[in-house]
């Protein structure tokens, strides 16, 4: 054929061909996209500490193993209350003249997703001692270790912000661990990750893949489904309590309290360890021990899972106290709210 | 044979039964576990039931017709004689002739009465059996319930085993009668050979010739005759006698040295020296992340964390390593095939200067913290990467002026994939680079776009232009097909330019333009498809010259990685699988099958075929084996885990488990990775030193040379 004997038609046909395609599936899509798309309203723009520490994010190379996506699947529920939209990405624009916009997605989840990571964990002492070093906080991470970001004081000012990490991964240091600018402001940036809520009246898209048409099947076969579902303890301890309060339960001395022994869960009214794990605690703080989070709030937890997670640990690590219904929970928490509307 | 399977599938089908029934109760009691598959037990049953039966009655019919022809064998008449006498051996004939003597044997005319009747017996109690086998399968409650499930297993299970051992029984029984009738013809047939009667002149003549054609035996010299060997014309080189076993194969030695210009083939060593060198960093650095995996807390340097060096091992593999070796490749087979010298040398170096002053940027850039915003192989900041681009296009200037300067009529197709390869490129650096359209979820789409295009348009397609030179001219055979070439190339255009956005299933980019990436994955299959068809019918009938190379199985190992890794892609993409694989180490196992499976094995070869070419000489053929070997057990260590791992994280992250669950049950993975990306990392060194070899020439002073450069010191006589 003649087009293979004339370089000139050959390539510039091939050329305009690659162009056309690349115009439809990439430059067009990208621009319509961006122009497409505004902030949500309730969203805040970053403040100048959150900004530098996205930058130390992206100079970090967080991205090459935290996703910030919430995929519109099942199996992304933990990670956020509602899947990712394109207005979610609105205000992530051009860095400077040098730099692109960061690419904040993410293609590989060798740690967990971090759009909603402000929410989840936003507690500042264990960002910190989780970037000082990660296996201090979660044994089984393969997280590098930040400690370059931390600076190594003989006396602290009271400006400081001290790190207490424990003994054995403080590397032979004997000064105080203090937190660096850059870390104050990465943590500051993780905190600001937060999922917006979308304006009332707008649909909120739902998760695919869900567990309904699988409990319709279980129905079918008589006799073998079961009516409740029953809440595992262990596991949802596990996702929620237990980067803090640790697998044992003994928690980590001067950083977070320990639950085995702990006053509070051995106590046979549950009033205080449900109020603390809906309304967070600064009881400690005097002590050394971290401002705990409202973690049932945070991750919008149900009562019954809420039950599942107190009774694991009224009876785990030698902890041996009453097991609390779920009803006593429900009960519990509506008088919280009830109290919060008082106020 | 069918004997062995019957047990076997019935084992089977008990398992899957009961493990059905056993995830069926699993996932109701934990409320998390998400099985999408509805409890299969029952249903499990019934087609285990029946599987089993229906082949146990189909062995029984068997062994009855087989009882059945055993016991009617017609006896032998006398034209059998001479039937058979073509089945002996020339030894067993020559007893045959030798035979004076005969015995009478008594008759032994056995009744054959319970041979014949047992078959039918068999089957009436087996019609028996198999109604009472259907009877519980029948009544069998449609509930399912756990109680009926056991009951019906432990009515099944003896009366399966009672069917069974009647077989057995049976097929003994068969065996008997089979060997019963074979001595019994044979007696027959030995008796009427025995006996002078039987044994005419014309049946003992008979016997004679076909012993003496049996005997028959080839002089060895028939063709040859007795004159001595030679060679007048030249035609033999290489000779090579072997008189010990070898432990080592030696393989075919290269061709000898062309007639290439030598300043192209500085260039050219230059860019194969450089892209050794950032392999061995690249791959030292990669190996050293690997280690991290396993080993956290290693070092707490910043310039040695994870998150810096990530990029910049891809970076370097592919920028410097691939693209380098590439490019000086391209610079042999460019003007080779177009039967021209190359447009402009010097511009080749200037390309060499600026790709690899982009890497050295680029590098120490990211090392320090400092890159593009964190999008895949896009890492380098633009003033690195328009020193790379700058590079590809002064490349691509030259490559088409030297096309443009051709000596043949037709462009050859390497000509096509590696220019249309350069000129996708600079469009690819192009729109991923310039700032107008990279706001917001822009970026995302860009990234899409640019990750996979970086990685289709412009090492494969430049790969395959270089195989569609080296391939053929390594089996001295034409490409078996031009025009699956020709399909392959528009196809590959057409697809590959909209899939990059399956990167990103299930994200927040539009819907339509995710379908339009899976729908182009699928439709790789054509280009993938008809590229591997046209390889492996090249080789057809070529085959027994892989053994004989030590470069071709560096080809057959890149085009076999080439169908597996891209149809891999293919199905990773759907939106099913993405569930399981997306965000696991499932994708890295995945690019390392196709950047080190398919591109790095490729260029090897093509490496190895061309240097000893260009400079003369060659590796030790040993240490060539050694690096083939140990790069691809290394392969094979470092993705399969990967693959096994990242489908049980993904199917933990399904089933709810906590985060950290997958974190720990990826250790062992991790840990064969790191080995198997250590032996991938020595092999590398083994290269290093192949090429070194090759390019520096520590090969054995050429004698013949030295015959003839020390004659010319000697005085020339002068009265011849």
């Amino acid at each position: 054929m003649e087009i293979y004997n004339n370089h000139k038609v050959l390539f510039t046909v091939a050329l305009v061909f690659f162009l056309t395609l690349t115009l439809f599936v990439a430059i067009l899509p990208a621009a319509n996209n961006q122009d497409q798309n505004a902030p949500l309203p309730n969203s805040k723009p970053l403040n100048p500490l959150e900004t530098e520490g996205k930058a130390v994010f992206i100079a970090e190379g967080c991205t090459a193993c935290h996703t910030q996506q919430v995929r519109n699947v099942e199996m992304d529920k933990v990670f956020g209350s509602r899947p990712s939209i394109a207005a979610d990405y609105a205000r992530n624009k051009r860095i400077d003249i040098w730099r692109n916009t960061a690419t904040l997605m993410g293609s590989e989840r060798t740690g967990p997703d971090l759009t909603d990571i402000g929410n989840r964990q936003p507690s500042d002492d264990w960002h910190l001692l989780h970037l000082f070093n990660p296996r201090s906080v979660v044994p089984a991470s393969v997280m590098p270790s930040y400690a370059w970001l931390f600076d190594v004081k003989e006396y602290k000012s009271s400006d400081d912000v001290q790190v207490n990490v424990p003994a054995n991964f403080r590397e032979e240091i004997t000064g105080n661990i203090v937190a660096s600018h850059k870390v104050l402001a990465l943590v500051a940036y993780l905190k600001s990750l937060k999922q917006t809520p979308l304006p009332s009246g707008k649909a909120v898209p739902i998760f695919l893949y869900g567990k309904k048409h699988q409990d319709e099947n279980s129905t079918n076969t008589a006799g073998s489904s079961i009516a409740k579902p029953q809440f595992d303890g262990a596991a949802l301890y596990a996702a929620n309590c237990q980067s803090c309060h640790q697998e044992n339960g003994e928690g980590l001395l001067g950083a977070f309290p320990a639950l085995k022994g702990s006053k509070v869960v051995l106590d046979e009214d549950p009033d205080i360890q449900i109020t603390i794990i809906m309304q967070g605690y600064n009881g400690r703080v005097s002590e050394g021990y971290g401002v705990m989070p409202p973690v049932g709030t945070n991750n919008s937890l149900k009562p019954e899972e809420i039950a599942a997670i107190i009774n694991h640990e009224r009876s785990s690590w030698g902890n041996k106290s009453r097991k609390v219904t779920e009803d006593e929970v429900r009960k519990i928490i509506s008088q919280l709210k009830k109290q919060k509307i008082t106020k | 044979m069918k004997s062995k399977f019957v047990p076997l599938g019935l084992i089977f089908f008990l398992i899957l039964g009961t493990s059905g029934f056993v995830r069926a109760q699993d996932s109701d009691s934990v409320p998390n576990a998400s099985d999408f598959s509805p409890a299969p037990g029952p249903l499990v049953y019934i087609i285990a039931a029946f599987v089993s039966l229906l082949s146990l009655a189909f062995w029984l019919l068997r062994l009855s017709s087989r009882l059945k022809k055993e016991s009617n064998f017609p006896s032998p008449d006398k034209s059998d004689v001479e039937a058979h006498i073509n089945d002996f051996e020339a030894g067993q004939l020559k007893k045959i002739l030798d035979h004076k003597n005969y015995r009478k044997l008594n008759d032994s005319d056995k009744s054959d009465f319970l041979t014949k009747s047992l078959p039918i017996a068999f089957l009436i109690a087996f019609t028996a059996i198999e109604a009472h086998a259907q009877a519980p399968a029948s009544t069998r409650s449609p509930a399912g319930s756990p109680g009926m499930i056991i009951m019906l297993v432990l009515i099944f299970i003896p009366l399966v085993a009672t069917v069974f051992f009647i077989c057995l029984k049976l097929s003994r029984l068969v065996r008997i009668t089979h060997y019963r009738r074979i001595k019994q013809e044979a007696r027959l047939l030995a008796e009427k050979l025995a006996d002078a009667n039987h044994m005419t002149a014309a049946t003992h003549e008979i016997l004679l010739q076909r012993k003496q054609a049996l005997d028959f035996k080839l002089s060895n010299y028939e063709l040859e005759g007795h004159m001595e060997a030679a060679d007048r014309t030249g035609l033999l080189r290489n000779i090579a006698e072997v008189s010990s076993p070898r432990f080592i194969s030696s393989k075919r030695s290269a061709s000898p040295k062309h007639n290439i210009d030598p300043r192209l083939v500085k260039l050219i060593l230059w860019y194969l020296g450089t892209a050794a060198f950032w392999l061995v960093l690249g791959t030292s650095i990669g190996e050293y992340m690997g280690i991290k995996f396993v080993s956290p807390d290693v070092d707490h340097v910043s310039w040695l964390s994870f998150g810096r060096l990530r990029p910049v091992h891809t970076n370097m593999v592919f920028w410097g390593w691939s693209s380098l070796a590439m490019i000086g490749l391209g610079y042999y087979v460019v003007p080779t095939v177009s039967n021209t010298p190359i447009a402009n040398i010097k511009h080749g170096y200037v390309t060499l200067v600026l790709m690899n002053s982009a890497v050295v940027a680029g590098t120490l850039l990211l090392l320090n913290g400092i890159n593009n915003g964190g999008g895949e192989y896009r890492e380098y900041i633009w003033p690195a990467m328009a020193l790379f681009a700058s590079g590809i296009i002064t490349t691509l200037y030259n490559f088409i002026r030297t096309v443009a300067r051709r000596a043949t009529k037709e462009i050859y197709i390497s000509n096509w994939y590696i220019v249309a390869a350069l000129m996708f490129l600079v469009v690819i650096v192009l729109v991923g680079y310039l700032p107008w359209w990279q706001n917001g979820l822009g970026e995302t789409v860009v990234q899409g776009y640019y990750m996979h295009q970086a990685v289709g348009m412009w090492f494969m397609l430049f790969n395959l232009g270089l195989i569609y030179y080296f391939l053929p001219q390594q089996l001295n055979t034409p490409i078996y097909s031009y025009s699956l070439g020709i399909l392959a190339f528009w196809t590959q255009i057409l697809f590959y330019t909209t899939i990059g956005s399956h990167h990103f299933i299930f994200s927040a980019i539009p819907w339509w333009l995710q379908t339009v990436a899976i729908v182009g994955s699928m439709g790789m299959l054509i280009p993938v498809f008809s590229g591997t068809t046209n390889f492996l019918m090249t080789f057809r009938g070529n085959f027994y010259k892989i053994a004989r190379t030590y470069t071709l199985p560096f080809y057959l190992v890149g085009i076999i990685f080439y169908f597996i890794g891209s149809t891999q892609g293919t199905a990773e993409a759907f939106r099913d699988t993405n569930l399981i694989w997306h965000f696991t180490d499932f994708a890295v196992a995945h690019s390392h099958i196709t950047m080190y499976g398919i591109i790095a094995f490729l260029l090897w070869g093509f490496i190895y075929t061309l240097v000893p070419r260009l400079t003369g000489h060659e590796p030790r053929q040993s240490l060539v084996g050694a690096h083939f070997w140990l790069a691809l057990i290394g392969i094979l260590f470092y993705t399969i885990p990967l693959m096994i791992g990242g489908t049980l994280k993904g199917m933990s992250w399904m089933a709810g488990k906590p985060f950290i669950d997958g974190v720990m049950l990826m250790a062992p993975y991790w840990l064969w990775r790191a080995i198997g990306g250590s032996l991938m990392w020595t092999s590398h060194l083994f290269f290093a030193w192949n090429l070194y070899v090759m390019i520096a020439g520590r090969t054995e002073p050429d004698i013949r040379e030295e015959i003839i450069s020390q004659m010319d010191h000697l005085p020339v006589e002068t009265n011849l």
